[in-house]
């Protein structure tokens, strides 16, 4: 028989044990994802030259002449993005100075929970509302607005991604330091002057950290832009068309029954690929950018 | 600065509390639009009792979410299960065991900026990756037992994130008090450190589920069905111990549909009549979202006025 003290021992050693491994399985799933992501892709790359991926402007993978050239997808998936922060970012900025600098504690109270939760809202049902009431009544104001389009799912995404916006923009105003504020008040600035040409200036960094998560937020989305914004592939700029997104597409193919090994199936994950290194792009922007706020004081 | 621009500047003093406050009512009507939107459309569907007791159905006025909401539930219930065992004790180890030295450091800090990053990933990216090793690598297939494991990853950067902020408030006189009468480290994390952080991990727990509850896209791309006219099996028997492994088996391996799922089904057709149960199903999804975020708003209020170290 142990005695008390070995036993206890043991059973340290053997919980140590127990919670490392819980947090080494997490690794996994990053070599998962890379190794999915890369081993089909590198099947559908045997099919389709990388070369045709980058240059070939035709996206038709269920035609009977199968085109894979990304850049409608990719085309559609930034223009939605870039719509939904041409709305997130003046609107992220006028109320992320509002709070920080003149709402009161209650009205903050209230305020960061509702903006935060503009996020926690199940993405199926903003497809719903973008589908059947933003685009009703945007078409009512857009003339030839088509029933799906790019400008109501980016309105709608814009909305959705104010946390980033608004609400990280807000953390880091925050984060300024009063006794800059007061500096500045002391030389007679108002408190709008101070927040323009000091407060946001100081919390830069952190401002453009959120606006691009936000903007990867927007761009990985789906269910808003596969409800709303049509399954077309379609090489505009014109936000009234319908057009398809690379989160839209995954979507399509992976509503249909897709044989295992196809070259739909294959080019879900090539497309994913697509979707991952631009994500892990703006995030390491972000990262980096966020690295930067402590060095400011 | 000249005495125009300091009387324009006062005056933008006064206007701009004014804009930005209607900036933030503009979201208030944008949230309280979509809620009331949802709300009429689906009113007639959310008053009739058997819209929640039936199956789906080719005829709209039939047709009901039984299926989606127990499908919900299940798959719930295995994302939170693969969370606790995972999760949690990955944060508990990160925040609580972590030496940040020599090889296990190097480790541990590919583990953090690995969690990190995965926070960051878009959601249908964890669909693939289901797709590829649990359908068809694990042959685990298109079932609810693959959709448990792929919500829990999911879920798993915002449970450590908060699992962590938990255990961090714990002062670390707690810890020295608990060595210096002998205790271990696993003794001190299960008798002081678990207790006093419990509220704020299960937050954590609960905001990650409230955001896991509404993902449609992960599960699309795993081949989650749409019309499921049945319920898994329950995995329980006339007999003792009246529980049967085989049956629980074949329950995980079932294929099922969840609410999100069954929306986008119905969003996606072009008669209207379906439209209307697709209000109906979101709203119940809002309202189980807004119930689970307001629990965790209201536990997280109640944690820190309880302990005040």
């Amino acid at each position: 028989m142990l005695s008390f003290i070995t036993r206890k021992k043991i059973l340290d050693r053997l919980m140590l044990a127990v919670f490392f491994t819980a947090g080494f399985i997490t690794i996994f799933i990053t070599i998962g994802i890379v190794f999915v992501l890369l081993s089909d892709s590198v099947k559908f790359f045997q099919e389709v030259s990388i070369k045709d991926f980058l240059t070939e402007k035709e996206w038709t993978p269920v035609f009977a002449t199968k085109k894979f050239g990304v850049w409608p997808l990719v085309a559609g998936t930034f223009l939605i993005a870039a719509i939904a922060m041409l709305v997130s970012i003046p609107l992220g900025i006028l109320i992320a100075i509002y709070l920080s600098e003149y709402a009161s504690v209650r009205v903050k109270e209230i305020a960061k929970p509702i903006i935060e939760f503009m996020e926690a809202i199940p993405t199926v049902v903003y497809g719903y509302f973008t589908l059947l009431f933003v685009t009703p009544i945007l078409q009512k104001i857009v003339p030839n607005l088509e029933a799906f389009n790019s400008l109501a799912p980016g309105i709608v995404l814009g909305f959705m991604i104010l946390p980033y916006t608004a609400s990280m923009a807000e953390d880091s105003m925050k984060g300024v330091p009063q006794r800059i504020r007061e500096a500045s008040y002391a030389l007679g600035a108002t408190k709008l002057r101070t927040a323009i040409t000091i407060v946001i200036p100081a919390a830069i960094s952190g401002i453009v950290a959120g606006f691009i998560l936000g903007a990867s937020r927007a761009i990985g989305e789906t269910m808003v832009v596969a409800i709303a914004a049509g399954m077309y592939p379609n090489l505009t700029l014109d936000p009234r068309e319908p057009i398809q997104t690379m989160t839209g597409y995954i979507v399509q193919v992976a509503l249909g029954d897709l044989p295992y090994g196809s070259i739909e199936y294959l080019s879900i994950f090539a497309v994913g690929l697509a979707l991952f290194i631009i994500a892990f792009i703006f995030n390491s922007i972000a990262l980096w950018l966020r690295s930067r706020i402590r060095e400011a004081y | 600065m000249n005495k125009k621009g300091k009387i324009a500047d006062s005056k933008a003093d006064i206007i701009y509390p004014i804009v930005g406050f209607i900036a933030f009512f503009l979201v208030i009507s944008f949230l309280i639009t979509l809620i009331i939107d949802i709300l009429i459309d689906g009113f007639e569907k959310l008053v009739d009792p058997s819209f929640y007791t039936s199956y789906p159905s080719r005829f709209p006025e039939k047709a009901g979410i039984l299926s989606g909401w127990v499908g919900t539930m299940l798959v719930m219930a295995g994302a939170i299960f693969w969370s606790l065992i995972i999760g949690i004790p990955a944060g508990i180890y990160l925040e609580e065991y972590a030496t940040k030295r020599g090889i296990i450091g190097k480790i541990e800090s590919i583990i953090e900026l690995n969690i990190n990053n995965l926070a960051a990933v878009p959601a249908i990216i964890y669909g693939l990756l289901a797709l590829g090793i649990f359908v068809y690598r694990f042959k685990f297939g298109e079932s609810i037992l693959t959709a448990g494991l792929t919500l829990s990853i999911l879920m798993l950067p915002v449970i450590v994130v908060n699992t962590r902020e938990a255990i961090r408030r714990i002062p670390r006189d707690i810890r020295e008090g608990a060595y210096a009468v002998g205790a271990t480290k696993w003794d001190t994390v299960r008798d002081h450190i678990l207790p006093y952080s419990l509220g704020g991990i299960l937050t954590g727990l609960i905001i990650a589920a409230s955001r896991a509850i509404g993902e449609t896209a992960p599960l699309v791309t795993i081949g989650a069905l749409t019309f499921i006219a049945f319920l898994p099996p329950a995995p329980f028997v006339s007999e003792f111990p009246f529980f049967s492994p085989e049956k629980a088996w074949e329950l995980f391996m079932s294929p099922f549909t969840v609410l999100p799922i069954q929306i986008f089904n119905w969003v996606s057709r072009p008669q209207a009549a379906f439209q209307i149960n697709a209000a109906a199903a979101g709203f119940v999804l809002l309202v189980l979202t807004v119930l689970m975020n307001a629990l965790a708003y209201y536990y997280r209020q109640k944690v820190r006025r309880k302990y005040i170290w």
